[in-house]
């Protein structure tokens, strides 16, 4: 099968539709999963969205909904539709590698709780979607088991690190998947490949059984083709879960409820002082959506926040120090690659030099580094202080703007091996993108036209923490003032 | 991990306990106890904390550390943890979790979520039975590891070991840390310390504190000076497993340590290894090879901070402690609180008994006596009938030693009526005329003992009393008979 080289995310029927249909008995889940996974087995090989398509379970799943459907047993807001999962997802008895041969094989004895709640709404895992080695990465690059294709245009990167998730997508294998967000890897792939992506306020969605990258930075949130449709997934997935300390004590703020009230009165702010980076035709697209947003009768402010400029420093230190010690304990011990030695101590650095690609590698030694005696207060202490000041200015700024928006990402898709041999140009990537998660703010990347080179280009709207549904209200504007 | 070599070790001496300074040196000892928090579950887990369960029964994705599980923190342990701040008159402050990192085989999640500088008690103390005063510097929650079992090689260590096995049961049972500060001066200083703080958490329930089973563990660090001089360099000494251990340790180790300074040698930091066999401390790692532990703040977690209405709470559920129960046992007794008998009392917690004892009318002293010497597996007797049994013998009407075969009657039937039992027994009540005239008929009967007796010669007095004993039936008080002949002499 040949995937266009542009495709709009109205080609595929999104989670509502497909819902809305199961449920009033138009389809069944079990048509609409093999349709999925027809077009899996025609687009995955060239894309290499999944590293598995959960074919029988999937099947299998649907069969039930569609019996519960047949005996008027009520189901839940998601039953029959499917889902891919980042592969850093933990599935109960399913393979969950994190794109690393380290945990290769590895089948985790328990879900994730955004995979309990998922089921418990119906939706049906369909597969586990490739990503950036352990989610670092920006291009789906770095994955152990190689890269994800952009569905429109196979020479070119997803972006990452949810890169599969979001090719997943885009290429109509899943109405709606879940990412992880650290430093932008929901949002920075989904404007690449021209759909939805949400990282909620951190707390709000658990982060029991995602594979933890940065602890205090990582969010798990949806890919979809409509703003309606990323609000109905969080509010399945959202709420607090008592085995995630991190969890706010509060449901899922509402944010279906506020998506047609237009954006009348909103202040939006543009940043003066945003760092520069950015392609001509991503501030081009960026400007038409201010001035849409203007003649929709929004206000358009001109705010300062400096945070952005000092985010990616911070991020640097913040998401390696915290990484290398959560990915200690790939250690060959328990689980996973174990590479044999004469001693237990060569036994894990044998592991770990085998298991984890280069990537990961350069983040653990930076994190172990900023976190060793004599210089964490240099770095780490820093950092951390860095992110108090972020969160200042944020504070300022929304004393003056309801939400902000940026660029998602600075270019349109790249090619693969673009920015592979320099790490920091990847690094830029996340330049808009990282500062909302050094402060534990949402931030949504909507689908805005294309660039210079019929790409899709994202803009981003971000607000401060609980306003999702102020950002949603936005945002489902520019949804639809796009599609004029 | 690497291990250095042995150094030669210094030859084992005897030290006595009571010496403050040897060889004009004075030790400094500041002690390290892990004590296991008793609560049902674990410290961020819902798996049991059960101690002699089978091998990685206890275990969850959180106590292995699996890919992303997270811990969430037992508020059973936080309790707990306050309350031993609370017995120990610490300040407790809100705190944080800090991750310290490491790899090793039986840590699967390769750090250890402990406190760091934000610890949650501080600044506390605890009084020695003696009146001597020991500062506590923290105590601090964290999280056990598991246990490894080292299989062939020798000494029990990882470092040439054929295999090792792991059970994970241990691993995530809630800990406190309680640091002192230097503050220890002599080695029985240190073994009153370490039972007293057993005594102390025993009493309010936090802990089973069973070094056997190695739900309290010490570590000692120990260094010598002149007196007046800063403090020495110091070894920390592990593998510590019983208040006799803690004594014999830090003795082998103040000894070795005067016995390189005096030798030209420098004490060099280290940790070092008690080995209870050999009666020696043995180089377990130098600070050279110390981990980097890249403390952190633990971004799983939230800060603690207790309320004060919890504080007061829990400080109201606190129970009176050993110290205070000893005194007042001390008062009512008439013994003294540092004695052996209300220390023995008080730690088994039979205090209590011996008081309603005193308070149904008997002798609290008595009492004391016969709890310590004849209820070591506790008191099945009703305090009622020892209460009989204390009056009968502070009354003359009972000897000392008849009153101890009625005790062991009463012990053996869980109680009874002492008085029936005497009876029984054919033990007459004999008031002090009836004793002395028999004391009498004995000094007439052996006038050569008596005549010795009164030139000052004490063996004499064996004679005279077995007299009395044989004309009693062995039924006198041999106390009472030595009073009246030594009054008589006397006169």
């Amino acid at each position: 099968m040949s995937i266009p080289t542009t495709r709009s995310t109205s080609d595929f029927a999104g989670v509502i539709a497909l819902a809305e249909q199961i449920r009033n008995g138009d389809r069944t889940a079990v048509d609409v999963v093999e349709e999925h996974l027809a077009r899996i087995d025609a687009g995955n090989p060239e894309l290499h969205a999944f590293n598995l398509v959960m074919a029988d379970s999937a099947m299998a799943a649907a069969a039930t909904i569609d019996g519960q459907i047949a005996a008027g047993n009520p189901v839940g807001v998601l039953a029959g539709v499917p889902v891919a999962l980042k592969d850093n997802l933990c599935t109960h008895g399913v393979e969950t590698t994190c794109s690393s041969k380290i945990l290769q094989g590895w089948k985790p004895p328990y879900n994730a709780t955004v995979v309990d709640r998922l089921a418990a709404a119906g939706a049906i895992g369909i597969g586990k979607t490739n990503l950036d080695e352990f989610a670092m990465g920006s291009s789906t690059e770095n994955s152990a088991f190689g890269p994800t294709r952009n569905p429109h245009d196979p020479s070119r990167v997803p972006g990452g690190s949810s890169g599969g998730s979001a090719a997943a997508v885009a290429a109509g294998f899943a109405p709606f998947a879940l990412g992880s967000d650290t430093g932008g890897s929901i949002r920075q792939p989904a404007a690449l490949c021209g759909v939805v992506g949400v990282k909620p306020t951190y707390g709000t969605v658990s982060r029991y059984g995602l594979i933890a990258f940065a602890s205090s930075l990582d969010q798990i949130g949806p890919f979809t083709h409509s703003v309606a449709d990323a609000a109905v997934v969080l509010e399945a997935i959202g709420g607090h879960d008592p085995m995630d300390s991190t969890s706010l004590p509060r449901p899922f703020p509402s944010v279906s409820g506020v998506l047609d009230r237009g954006v009348e009165g909103l202040r939006v702010g543009r940043i003066t002082d945003l760092p520069t980076g950015a392609d001509d035709d991503v501030n081009g697209r960026l400007d038409a959506a201010f001035a849409a947003l203007e003649a929709a009768g929004a206000t358009i402010v001109d705010v300062q926040v400096p945070a952005f400029t000092f985010g990616l420093t911070a991020y640097y230190i913040v998401a390696p120090a915290e990484a290398s010690s959560n990915l200690s304990r790939f250690d060959g011990v328990r689980y996973g690659l174990r590479v044999d030695a004469p001693s237990t101590g060569e036994m894990m650095a044998a592991s770990r030099a085998a298991g984890f690609g280069d990537e990961v590698k350069r983040r653990i030694m930076l994190g172990t580094y900023a976190l060793s005696a004599g210089y964490y207060d240099a770095y780490y202490g820093k950092a951390q202080r860095i992110r108090t000041l972020i969160a200042q200015d944020f504070a300022k700024a929304y004393a003056q703007v309801d939400v902000l928006m940026t660029p998602t990402a600075p270019t349109e898709a790249f090619h693969f091996g673009d920015k592979g041999d320099n790490p920091l140009s990847m690094y830029l990537c996340d330049l808009y993108t990282i500062a909302s998660n050094l402060a534990g703010h949402p931030g949504i990347s909507v689908p805005y036209g294309v660039g210079d080179e019929g790409l899709p280009i994202g803009v981003q709207v971000l607000a401060p923490a609980l306003g999702e549904p102020v950002m949603f209200q936005v945002a489902a504007e520019l949804e639809r003032l796009a599609s004029k | 991990m690497t291990m250095t070599a042995e150094p030669p070790e210094a030859a084992a001496h005897d030290v006595d306990d009571d010496v403050d300074i040897v060889n004009g040196y004075e030790l400094v000892v500041g002690l390290e106890v892990h004590v296991e928090l008793a609560t049902n579950t674990k410290m961020f887990s819902s798996s049991p904390n059960h101690f002699g369960d089978e091998p990685n029964t206890n275990i969850d994705p959180v106590t292995l550390g699996l890919p992303g599980a997270l811990p969430v923190l037992n508020k059973a342990a936080v309790e707990h943890a306050i309350r031993i701040g609370l017995a120990l008159n610490c300040k407790v402050q809100p705190s944080i979790f800090h991750r310290k990192n490491y790899f090793y085989p039986d840590l699967p999640k390769a750090y250890q979520i402990s406190q760091y500088d934000i610890p949650m008690n501080i600044d506390g103390f605890l009084m020695l039975p003696d009146g001597k005063r020991i500062g506590i510097e923290r105590a601090h929650m964290e999280e056990d590891t598991g246990k490894s079992t080292h299989v062939g090689g020798t000494g029990g260590r990882i470092h040439g070991s054929e295999h090792s096995l792991l059970d994970f049961n241990r691993c995530g049972v809630p800990l406190v840390e309680i640091v002192s500060r230097p503050d220890i001066r002599t080695s029985e200083q240190a073994r009153m310390y370490v039972s007293e703080l057993h005594d102390i958490l025993v009493a309010i329930g936090a802990s089973d504190a069973k070094m056997e089973e190695g739900s309290m563990r010490v570590d000692a660090n120990v260094s010598v000076r002149k007196p007046g001089e800063p403090f020495g360099t110091r070894c920390e000494i592990k593998n510590v497993n019983s208040i006799r251990s803690v004594g014999r340790a830090i003795d082998y180790e103040m000894r070795r340590q005067i016995d390189l300074i005096e030798g030209g040698d420098t004490v060099i930091q280290q940790t070092r290894h008690w080995n209870e066999t050999d009666g020696r401390t043995h180089t377990l790692r130098t600070k050279e090879d110390a981990d980097d532990y890249r403390y952190f703040p633990e971004p799983d977690l939230v800060p603690i901070v207790p309320s004060a209405d919890w504080i007061e709470e829990i400080r109201e559920s606190i129970p009176v402690l050993p110290a205070a129960r000893r005194a007042h046992l001390s008062t009512v007794t008439g013994q003294p609180a540092s004695g052996e008998a209300i220390s023995v009392v008080t730690a088994r917690g039979q205090d209590e008994y011996v008081l309603a004892v005193a308070h149904l009318g008997g002798d609290a002293g008595r009492a004391l006596i016969y709890v310590k010497e004849a209820f070591a597996d506790g008191p099945d007797v009703p305090a009622a009938d020892l209460a009989v049994l204390t009056r009968l013998e502070v009354d003359g009407r009972l000897s000392a030693t008849q009153a101890k075969t009625v005790l062991a009657e009463l012990v053996a039937n869980n109680g009874g009526d002492a008085e029936a039992i005497a009876a029984a027994k054919g033990f007459e009540a004999m008031d002090s005329s009836a004793l002395e005239s028999v004391v009498d008929e004995a000094i007439s009967a052996d006038p050569a003992a008596w005549e010795k007796y009164c030139n000052g010669d004490q063996k004499a007095v064996g004679a005279l009393v077995g007299r009395v004993m044989k004309a009693t039936k062995g039924q006198a008080d041999g106390k009472a008979v030595t009073a009246i002949l030594q009054s008589r002499r006397d006169a």
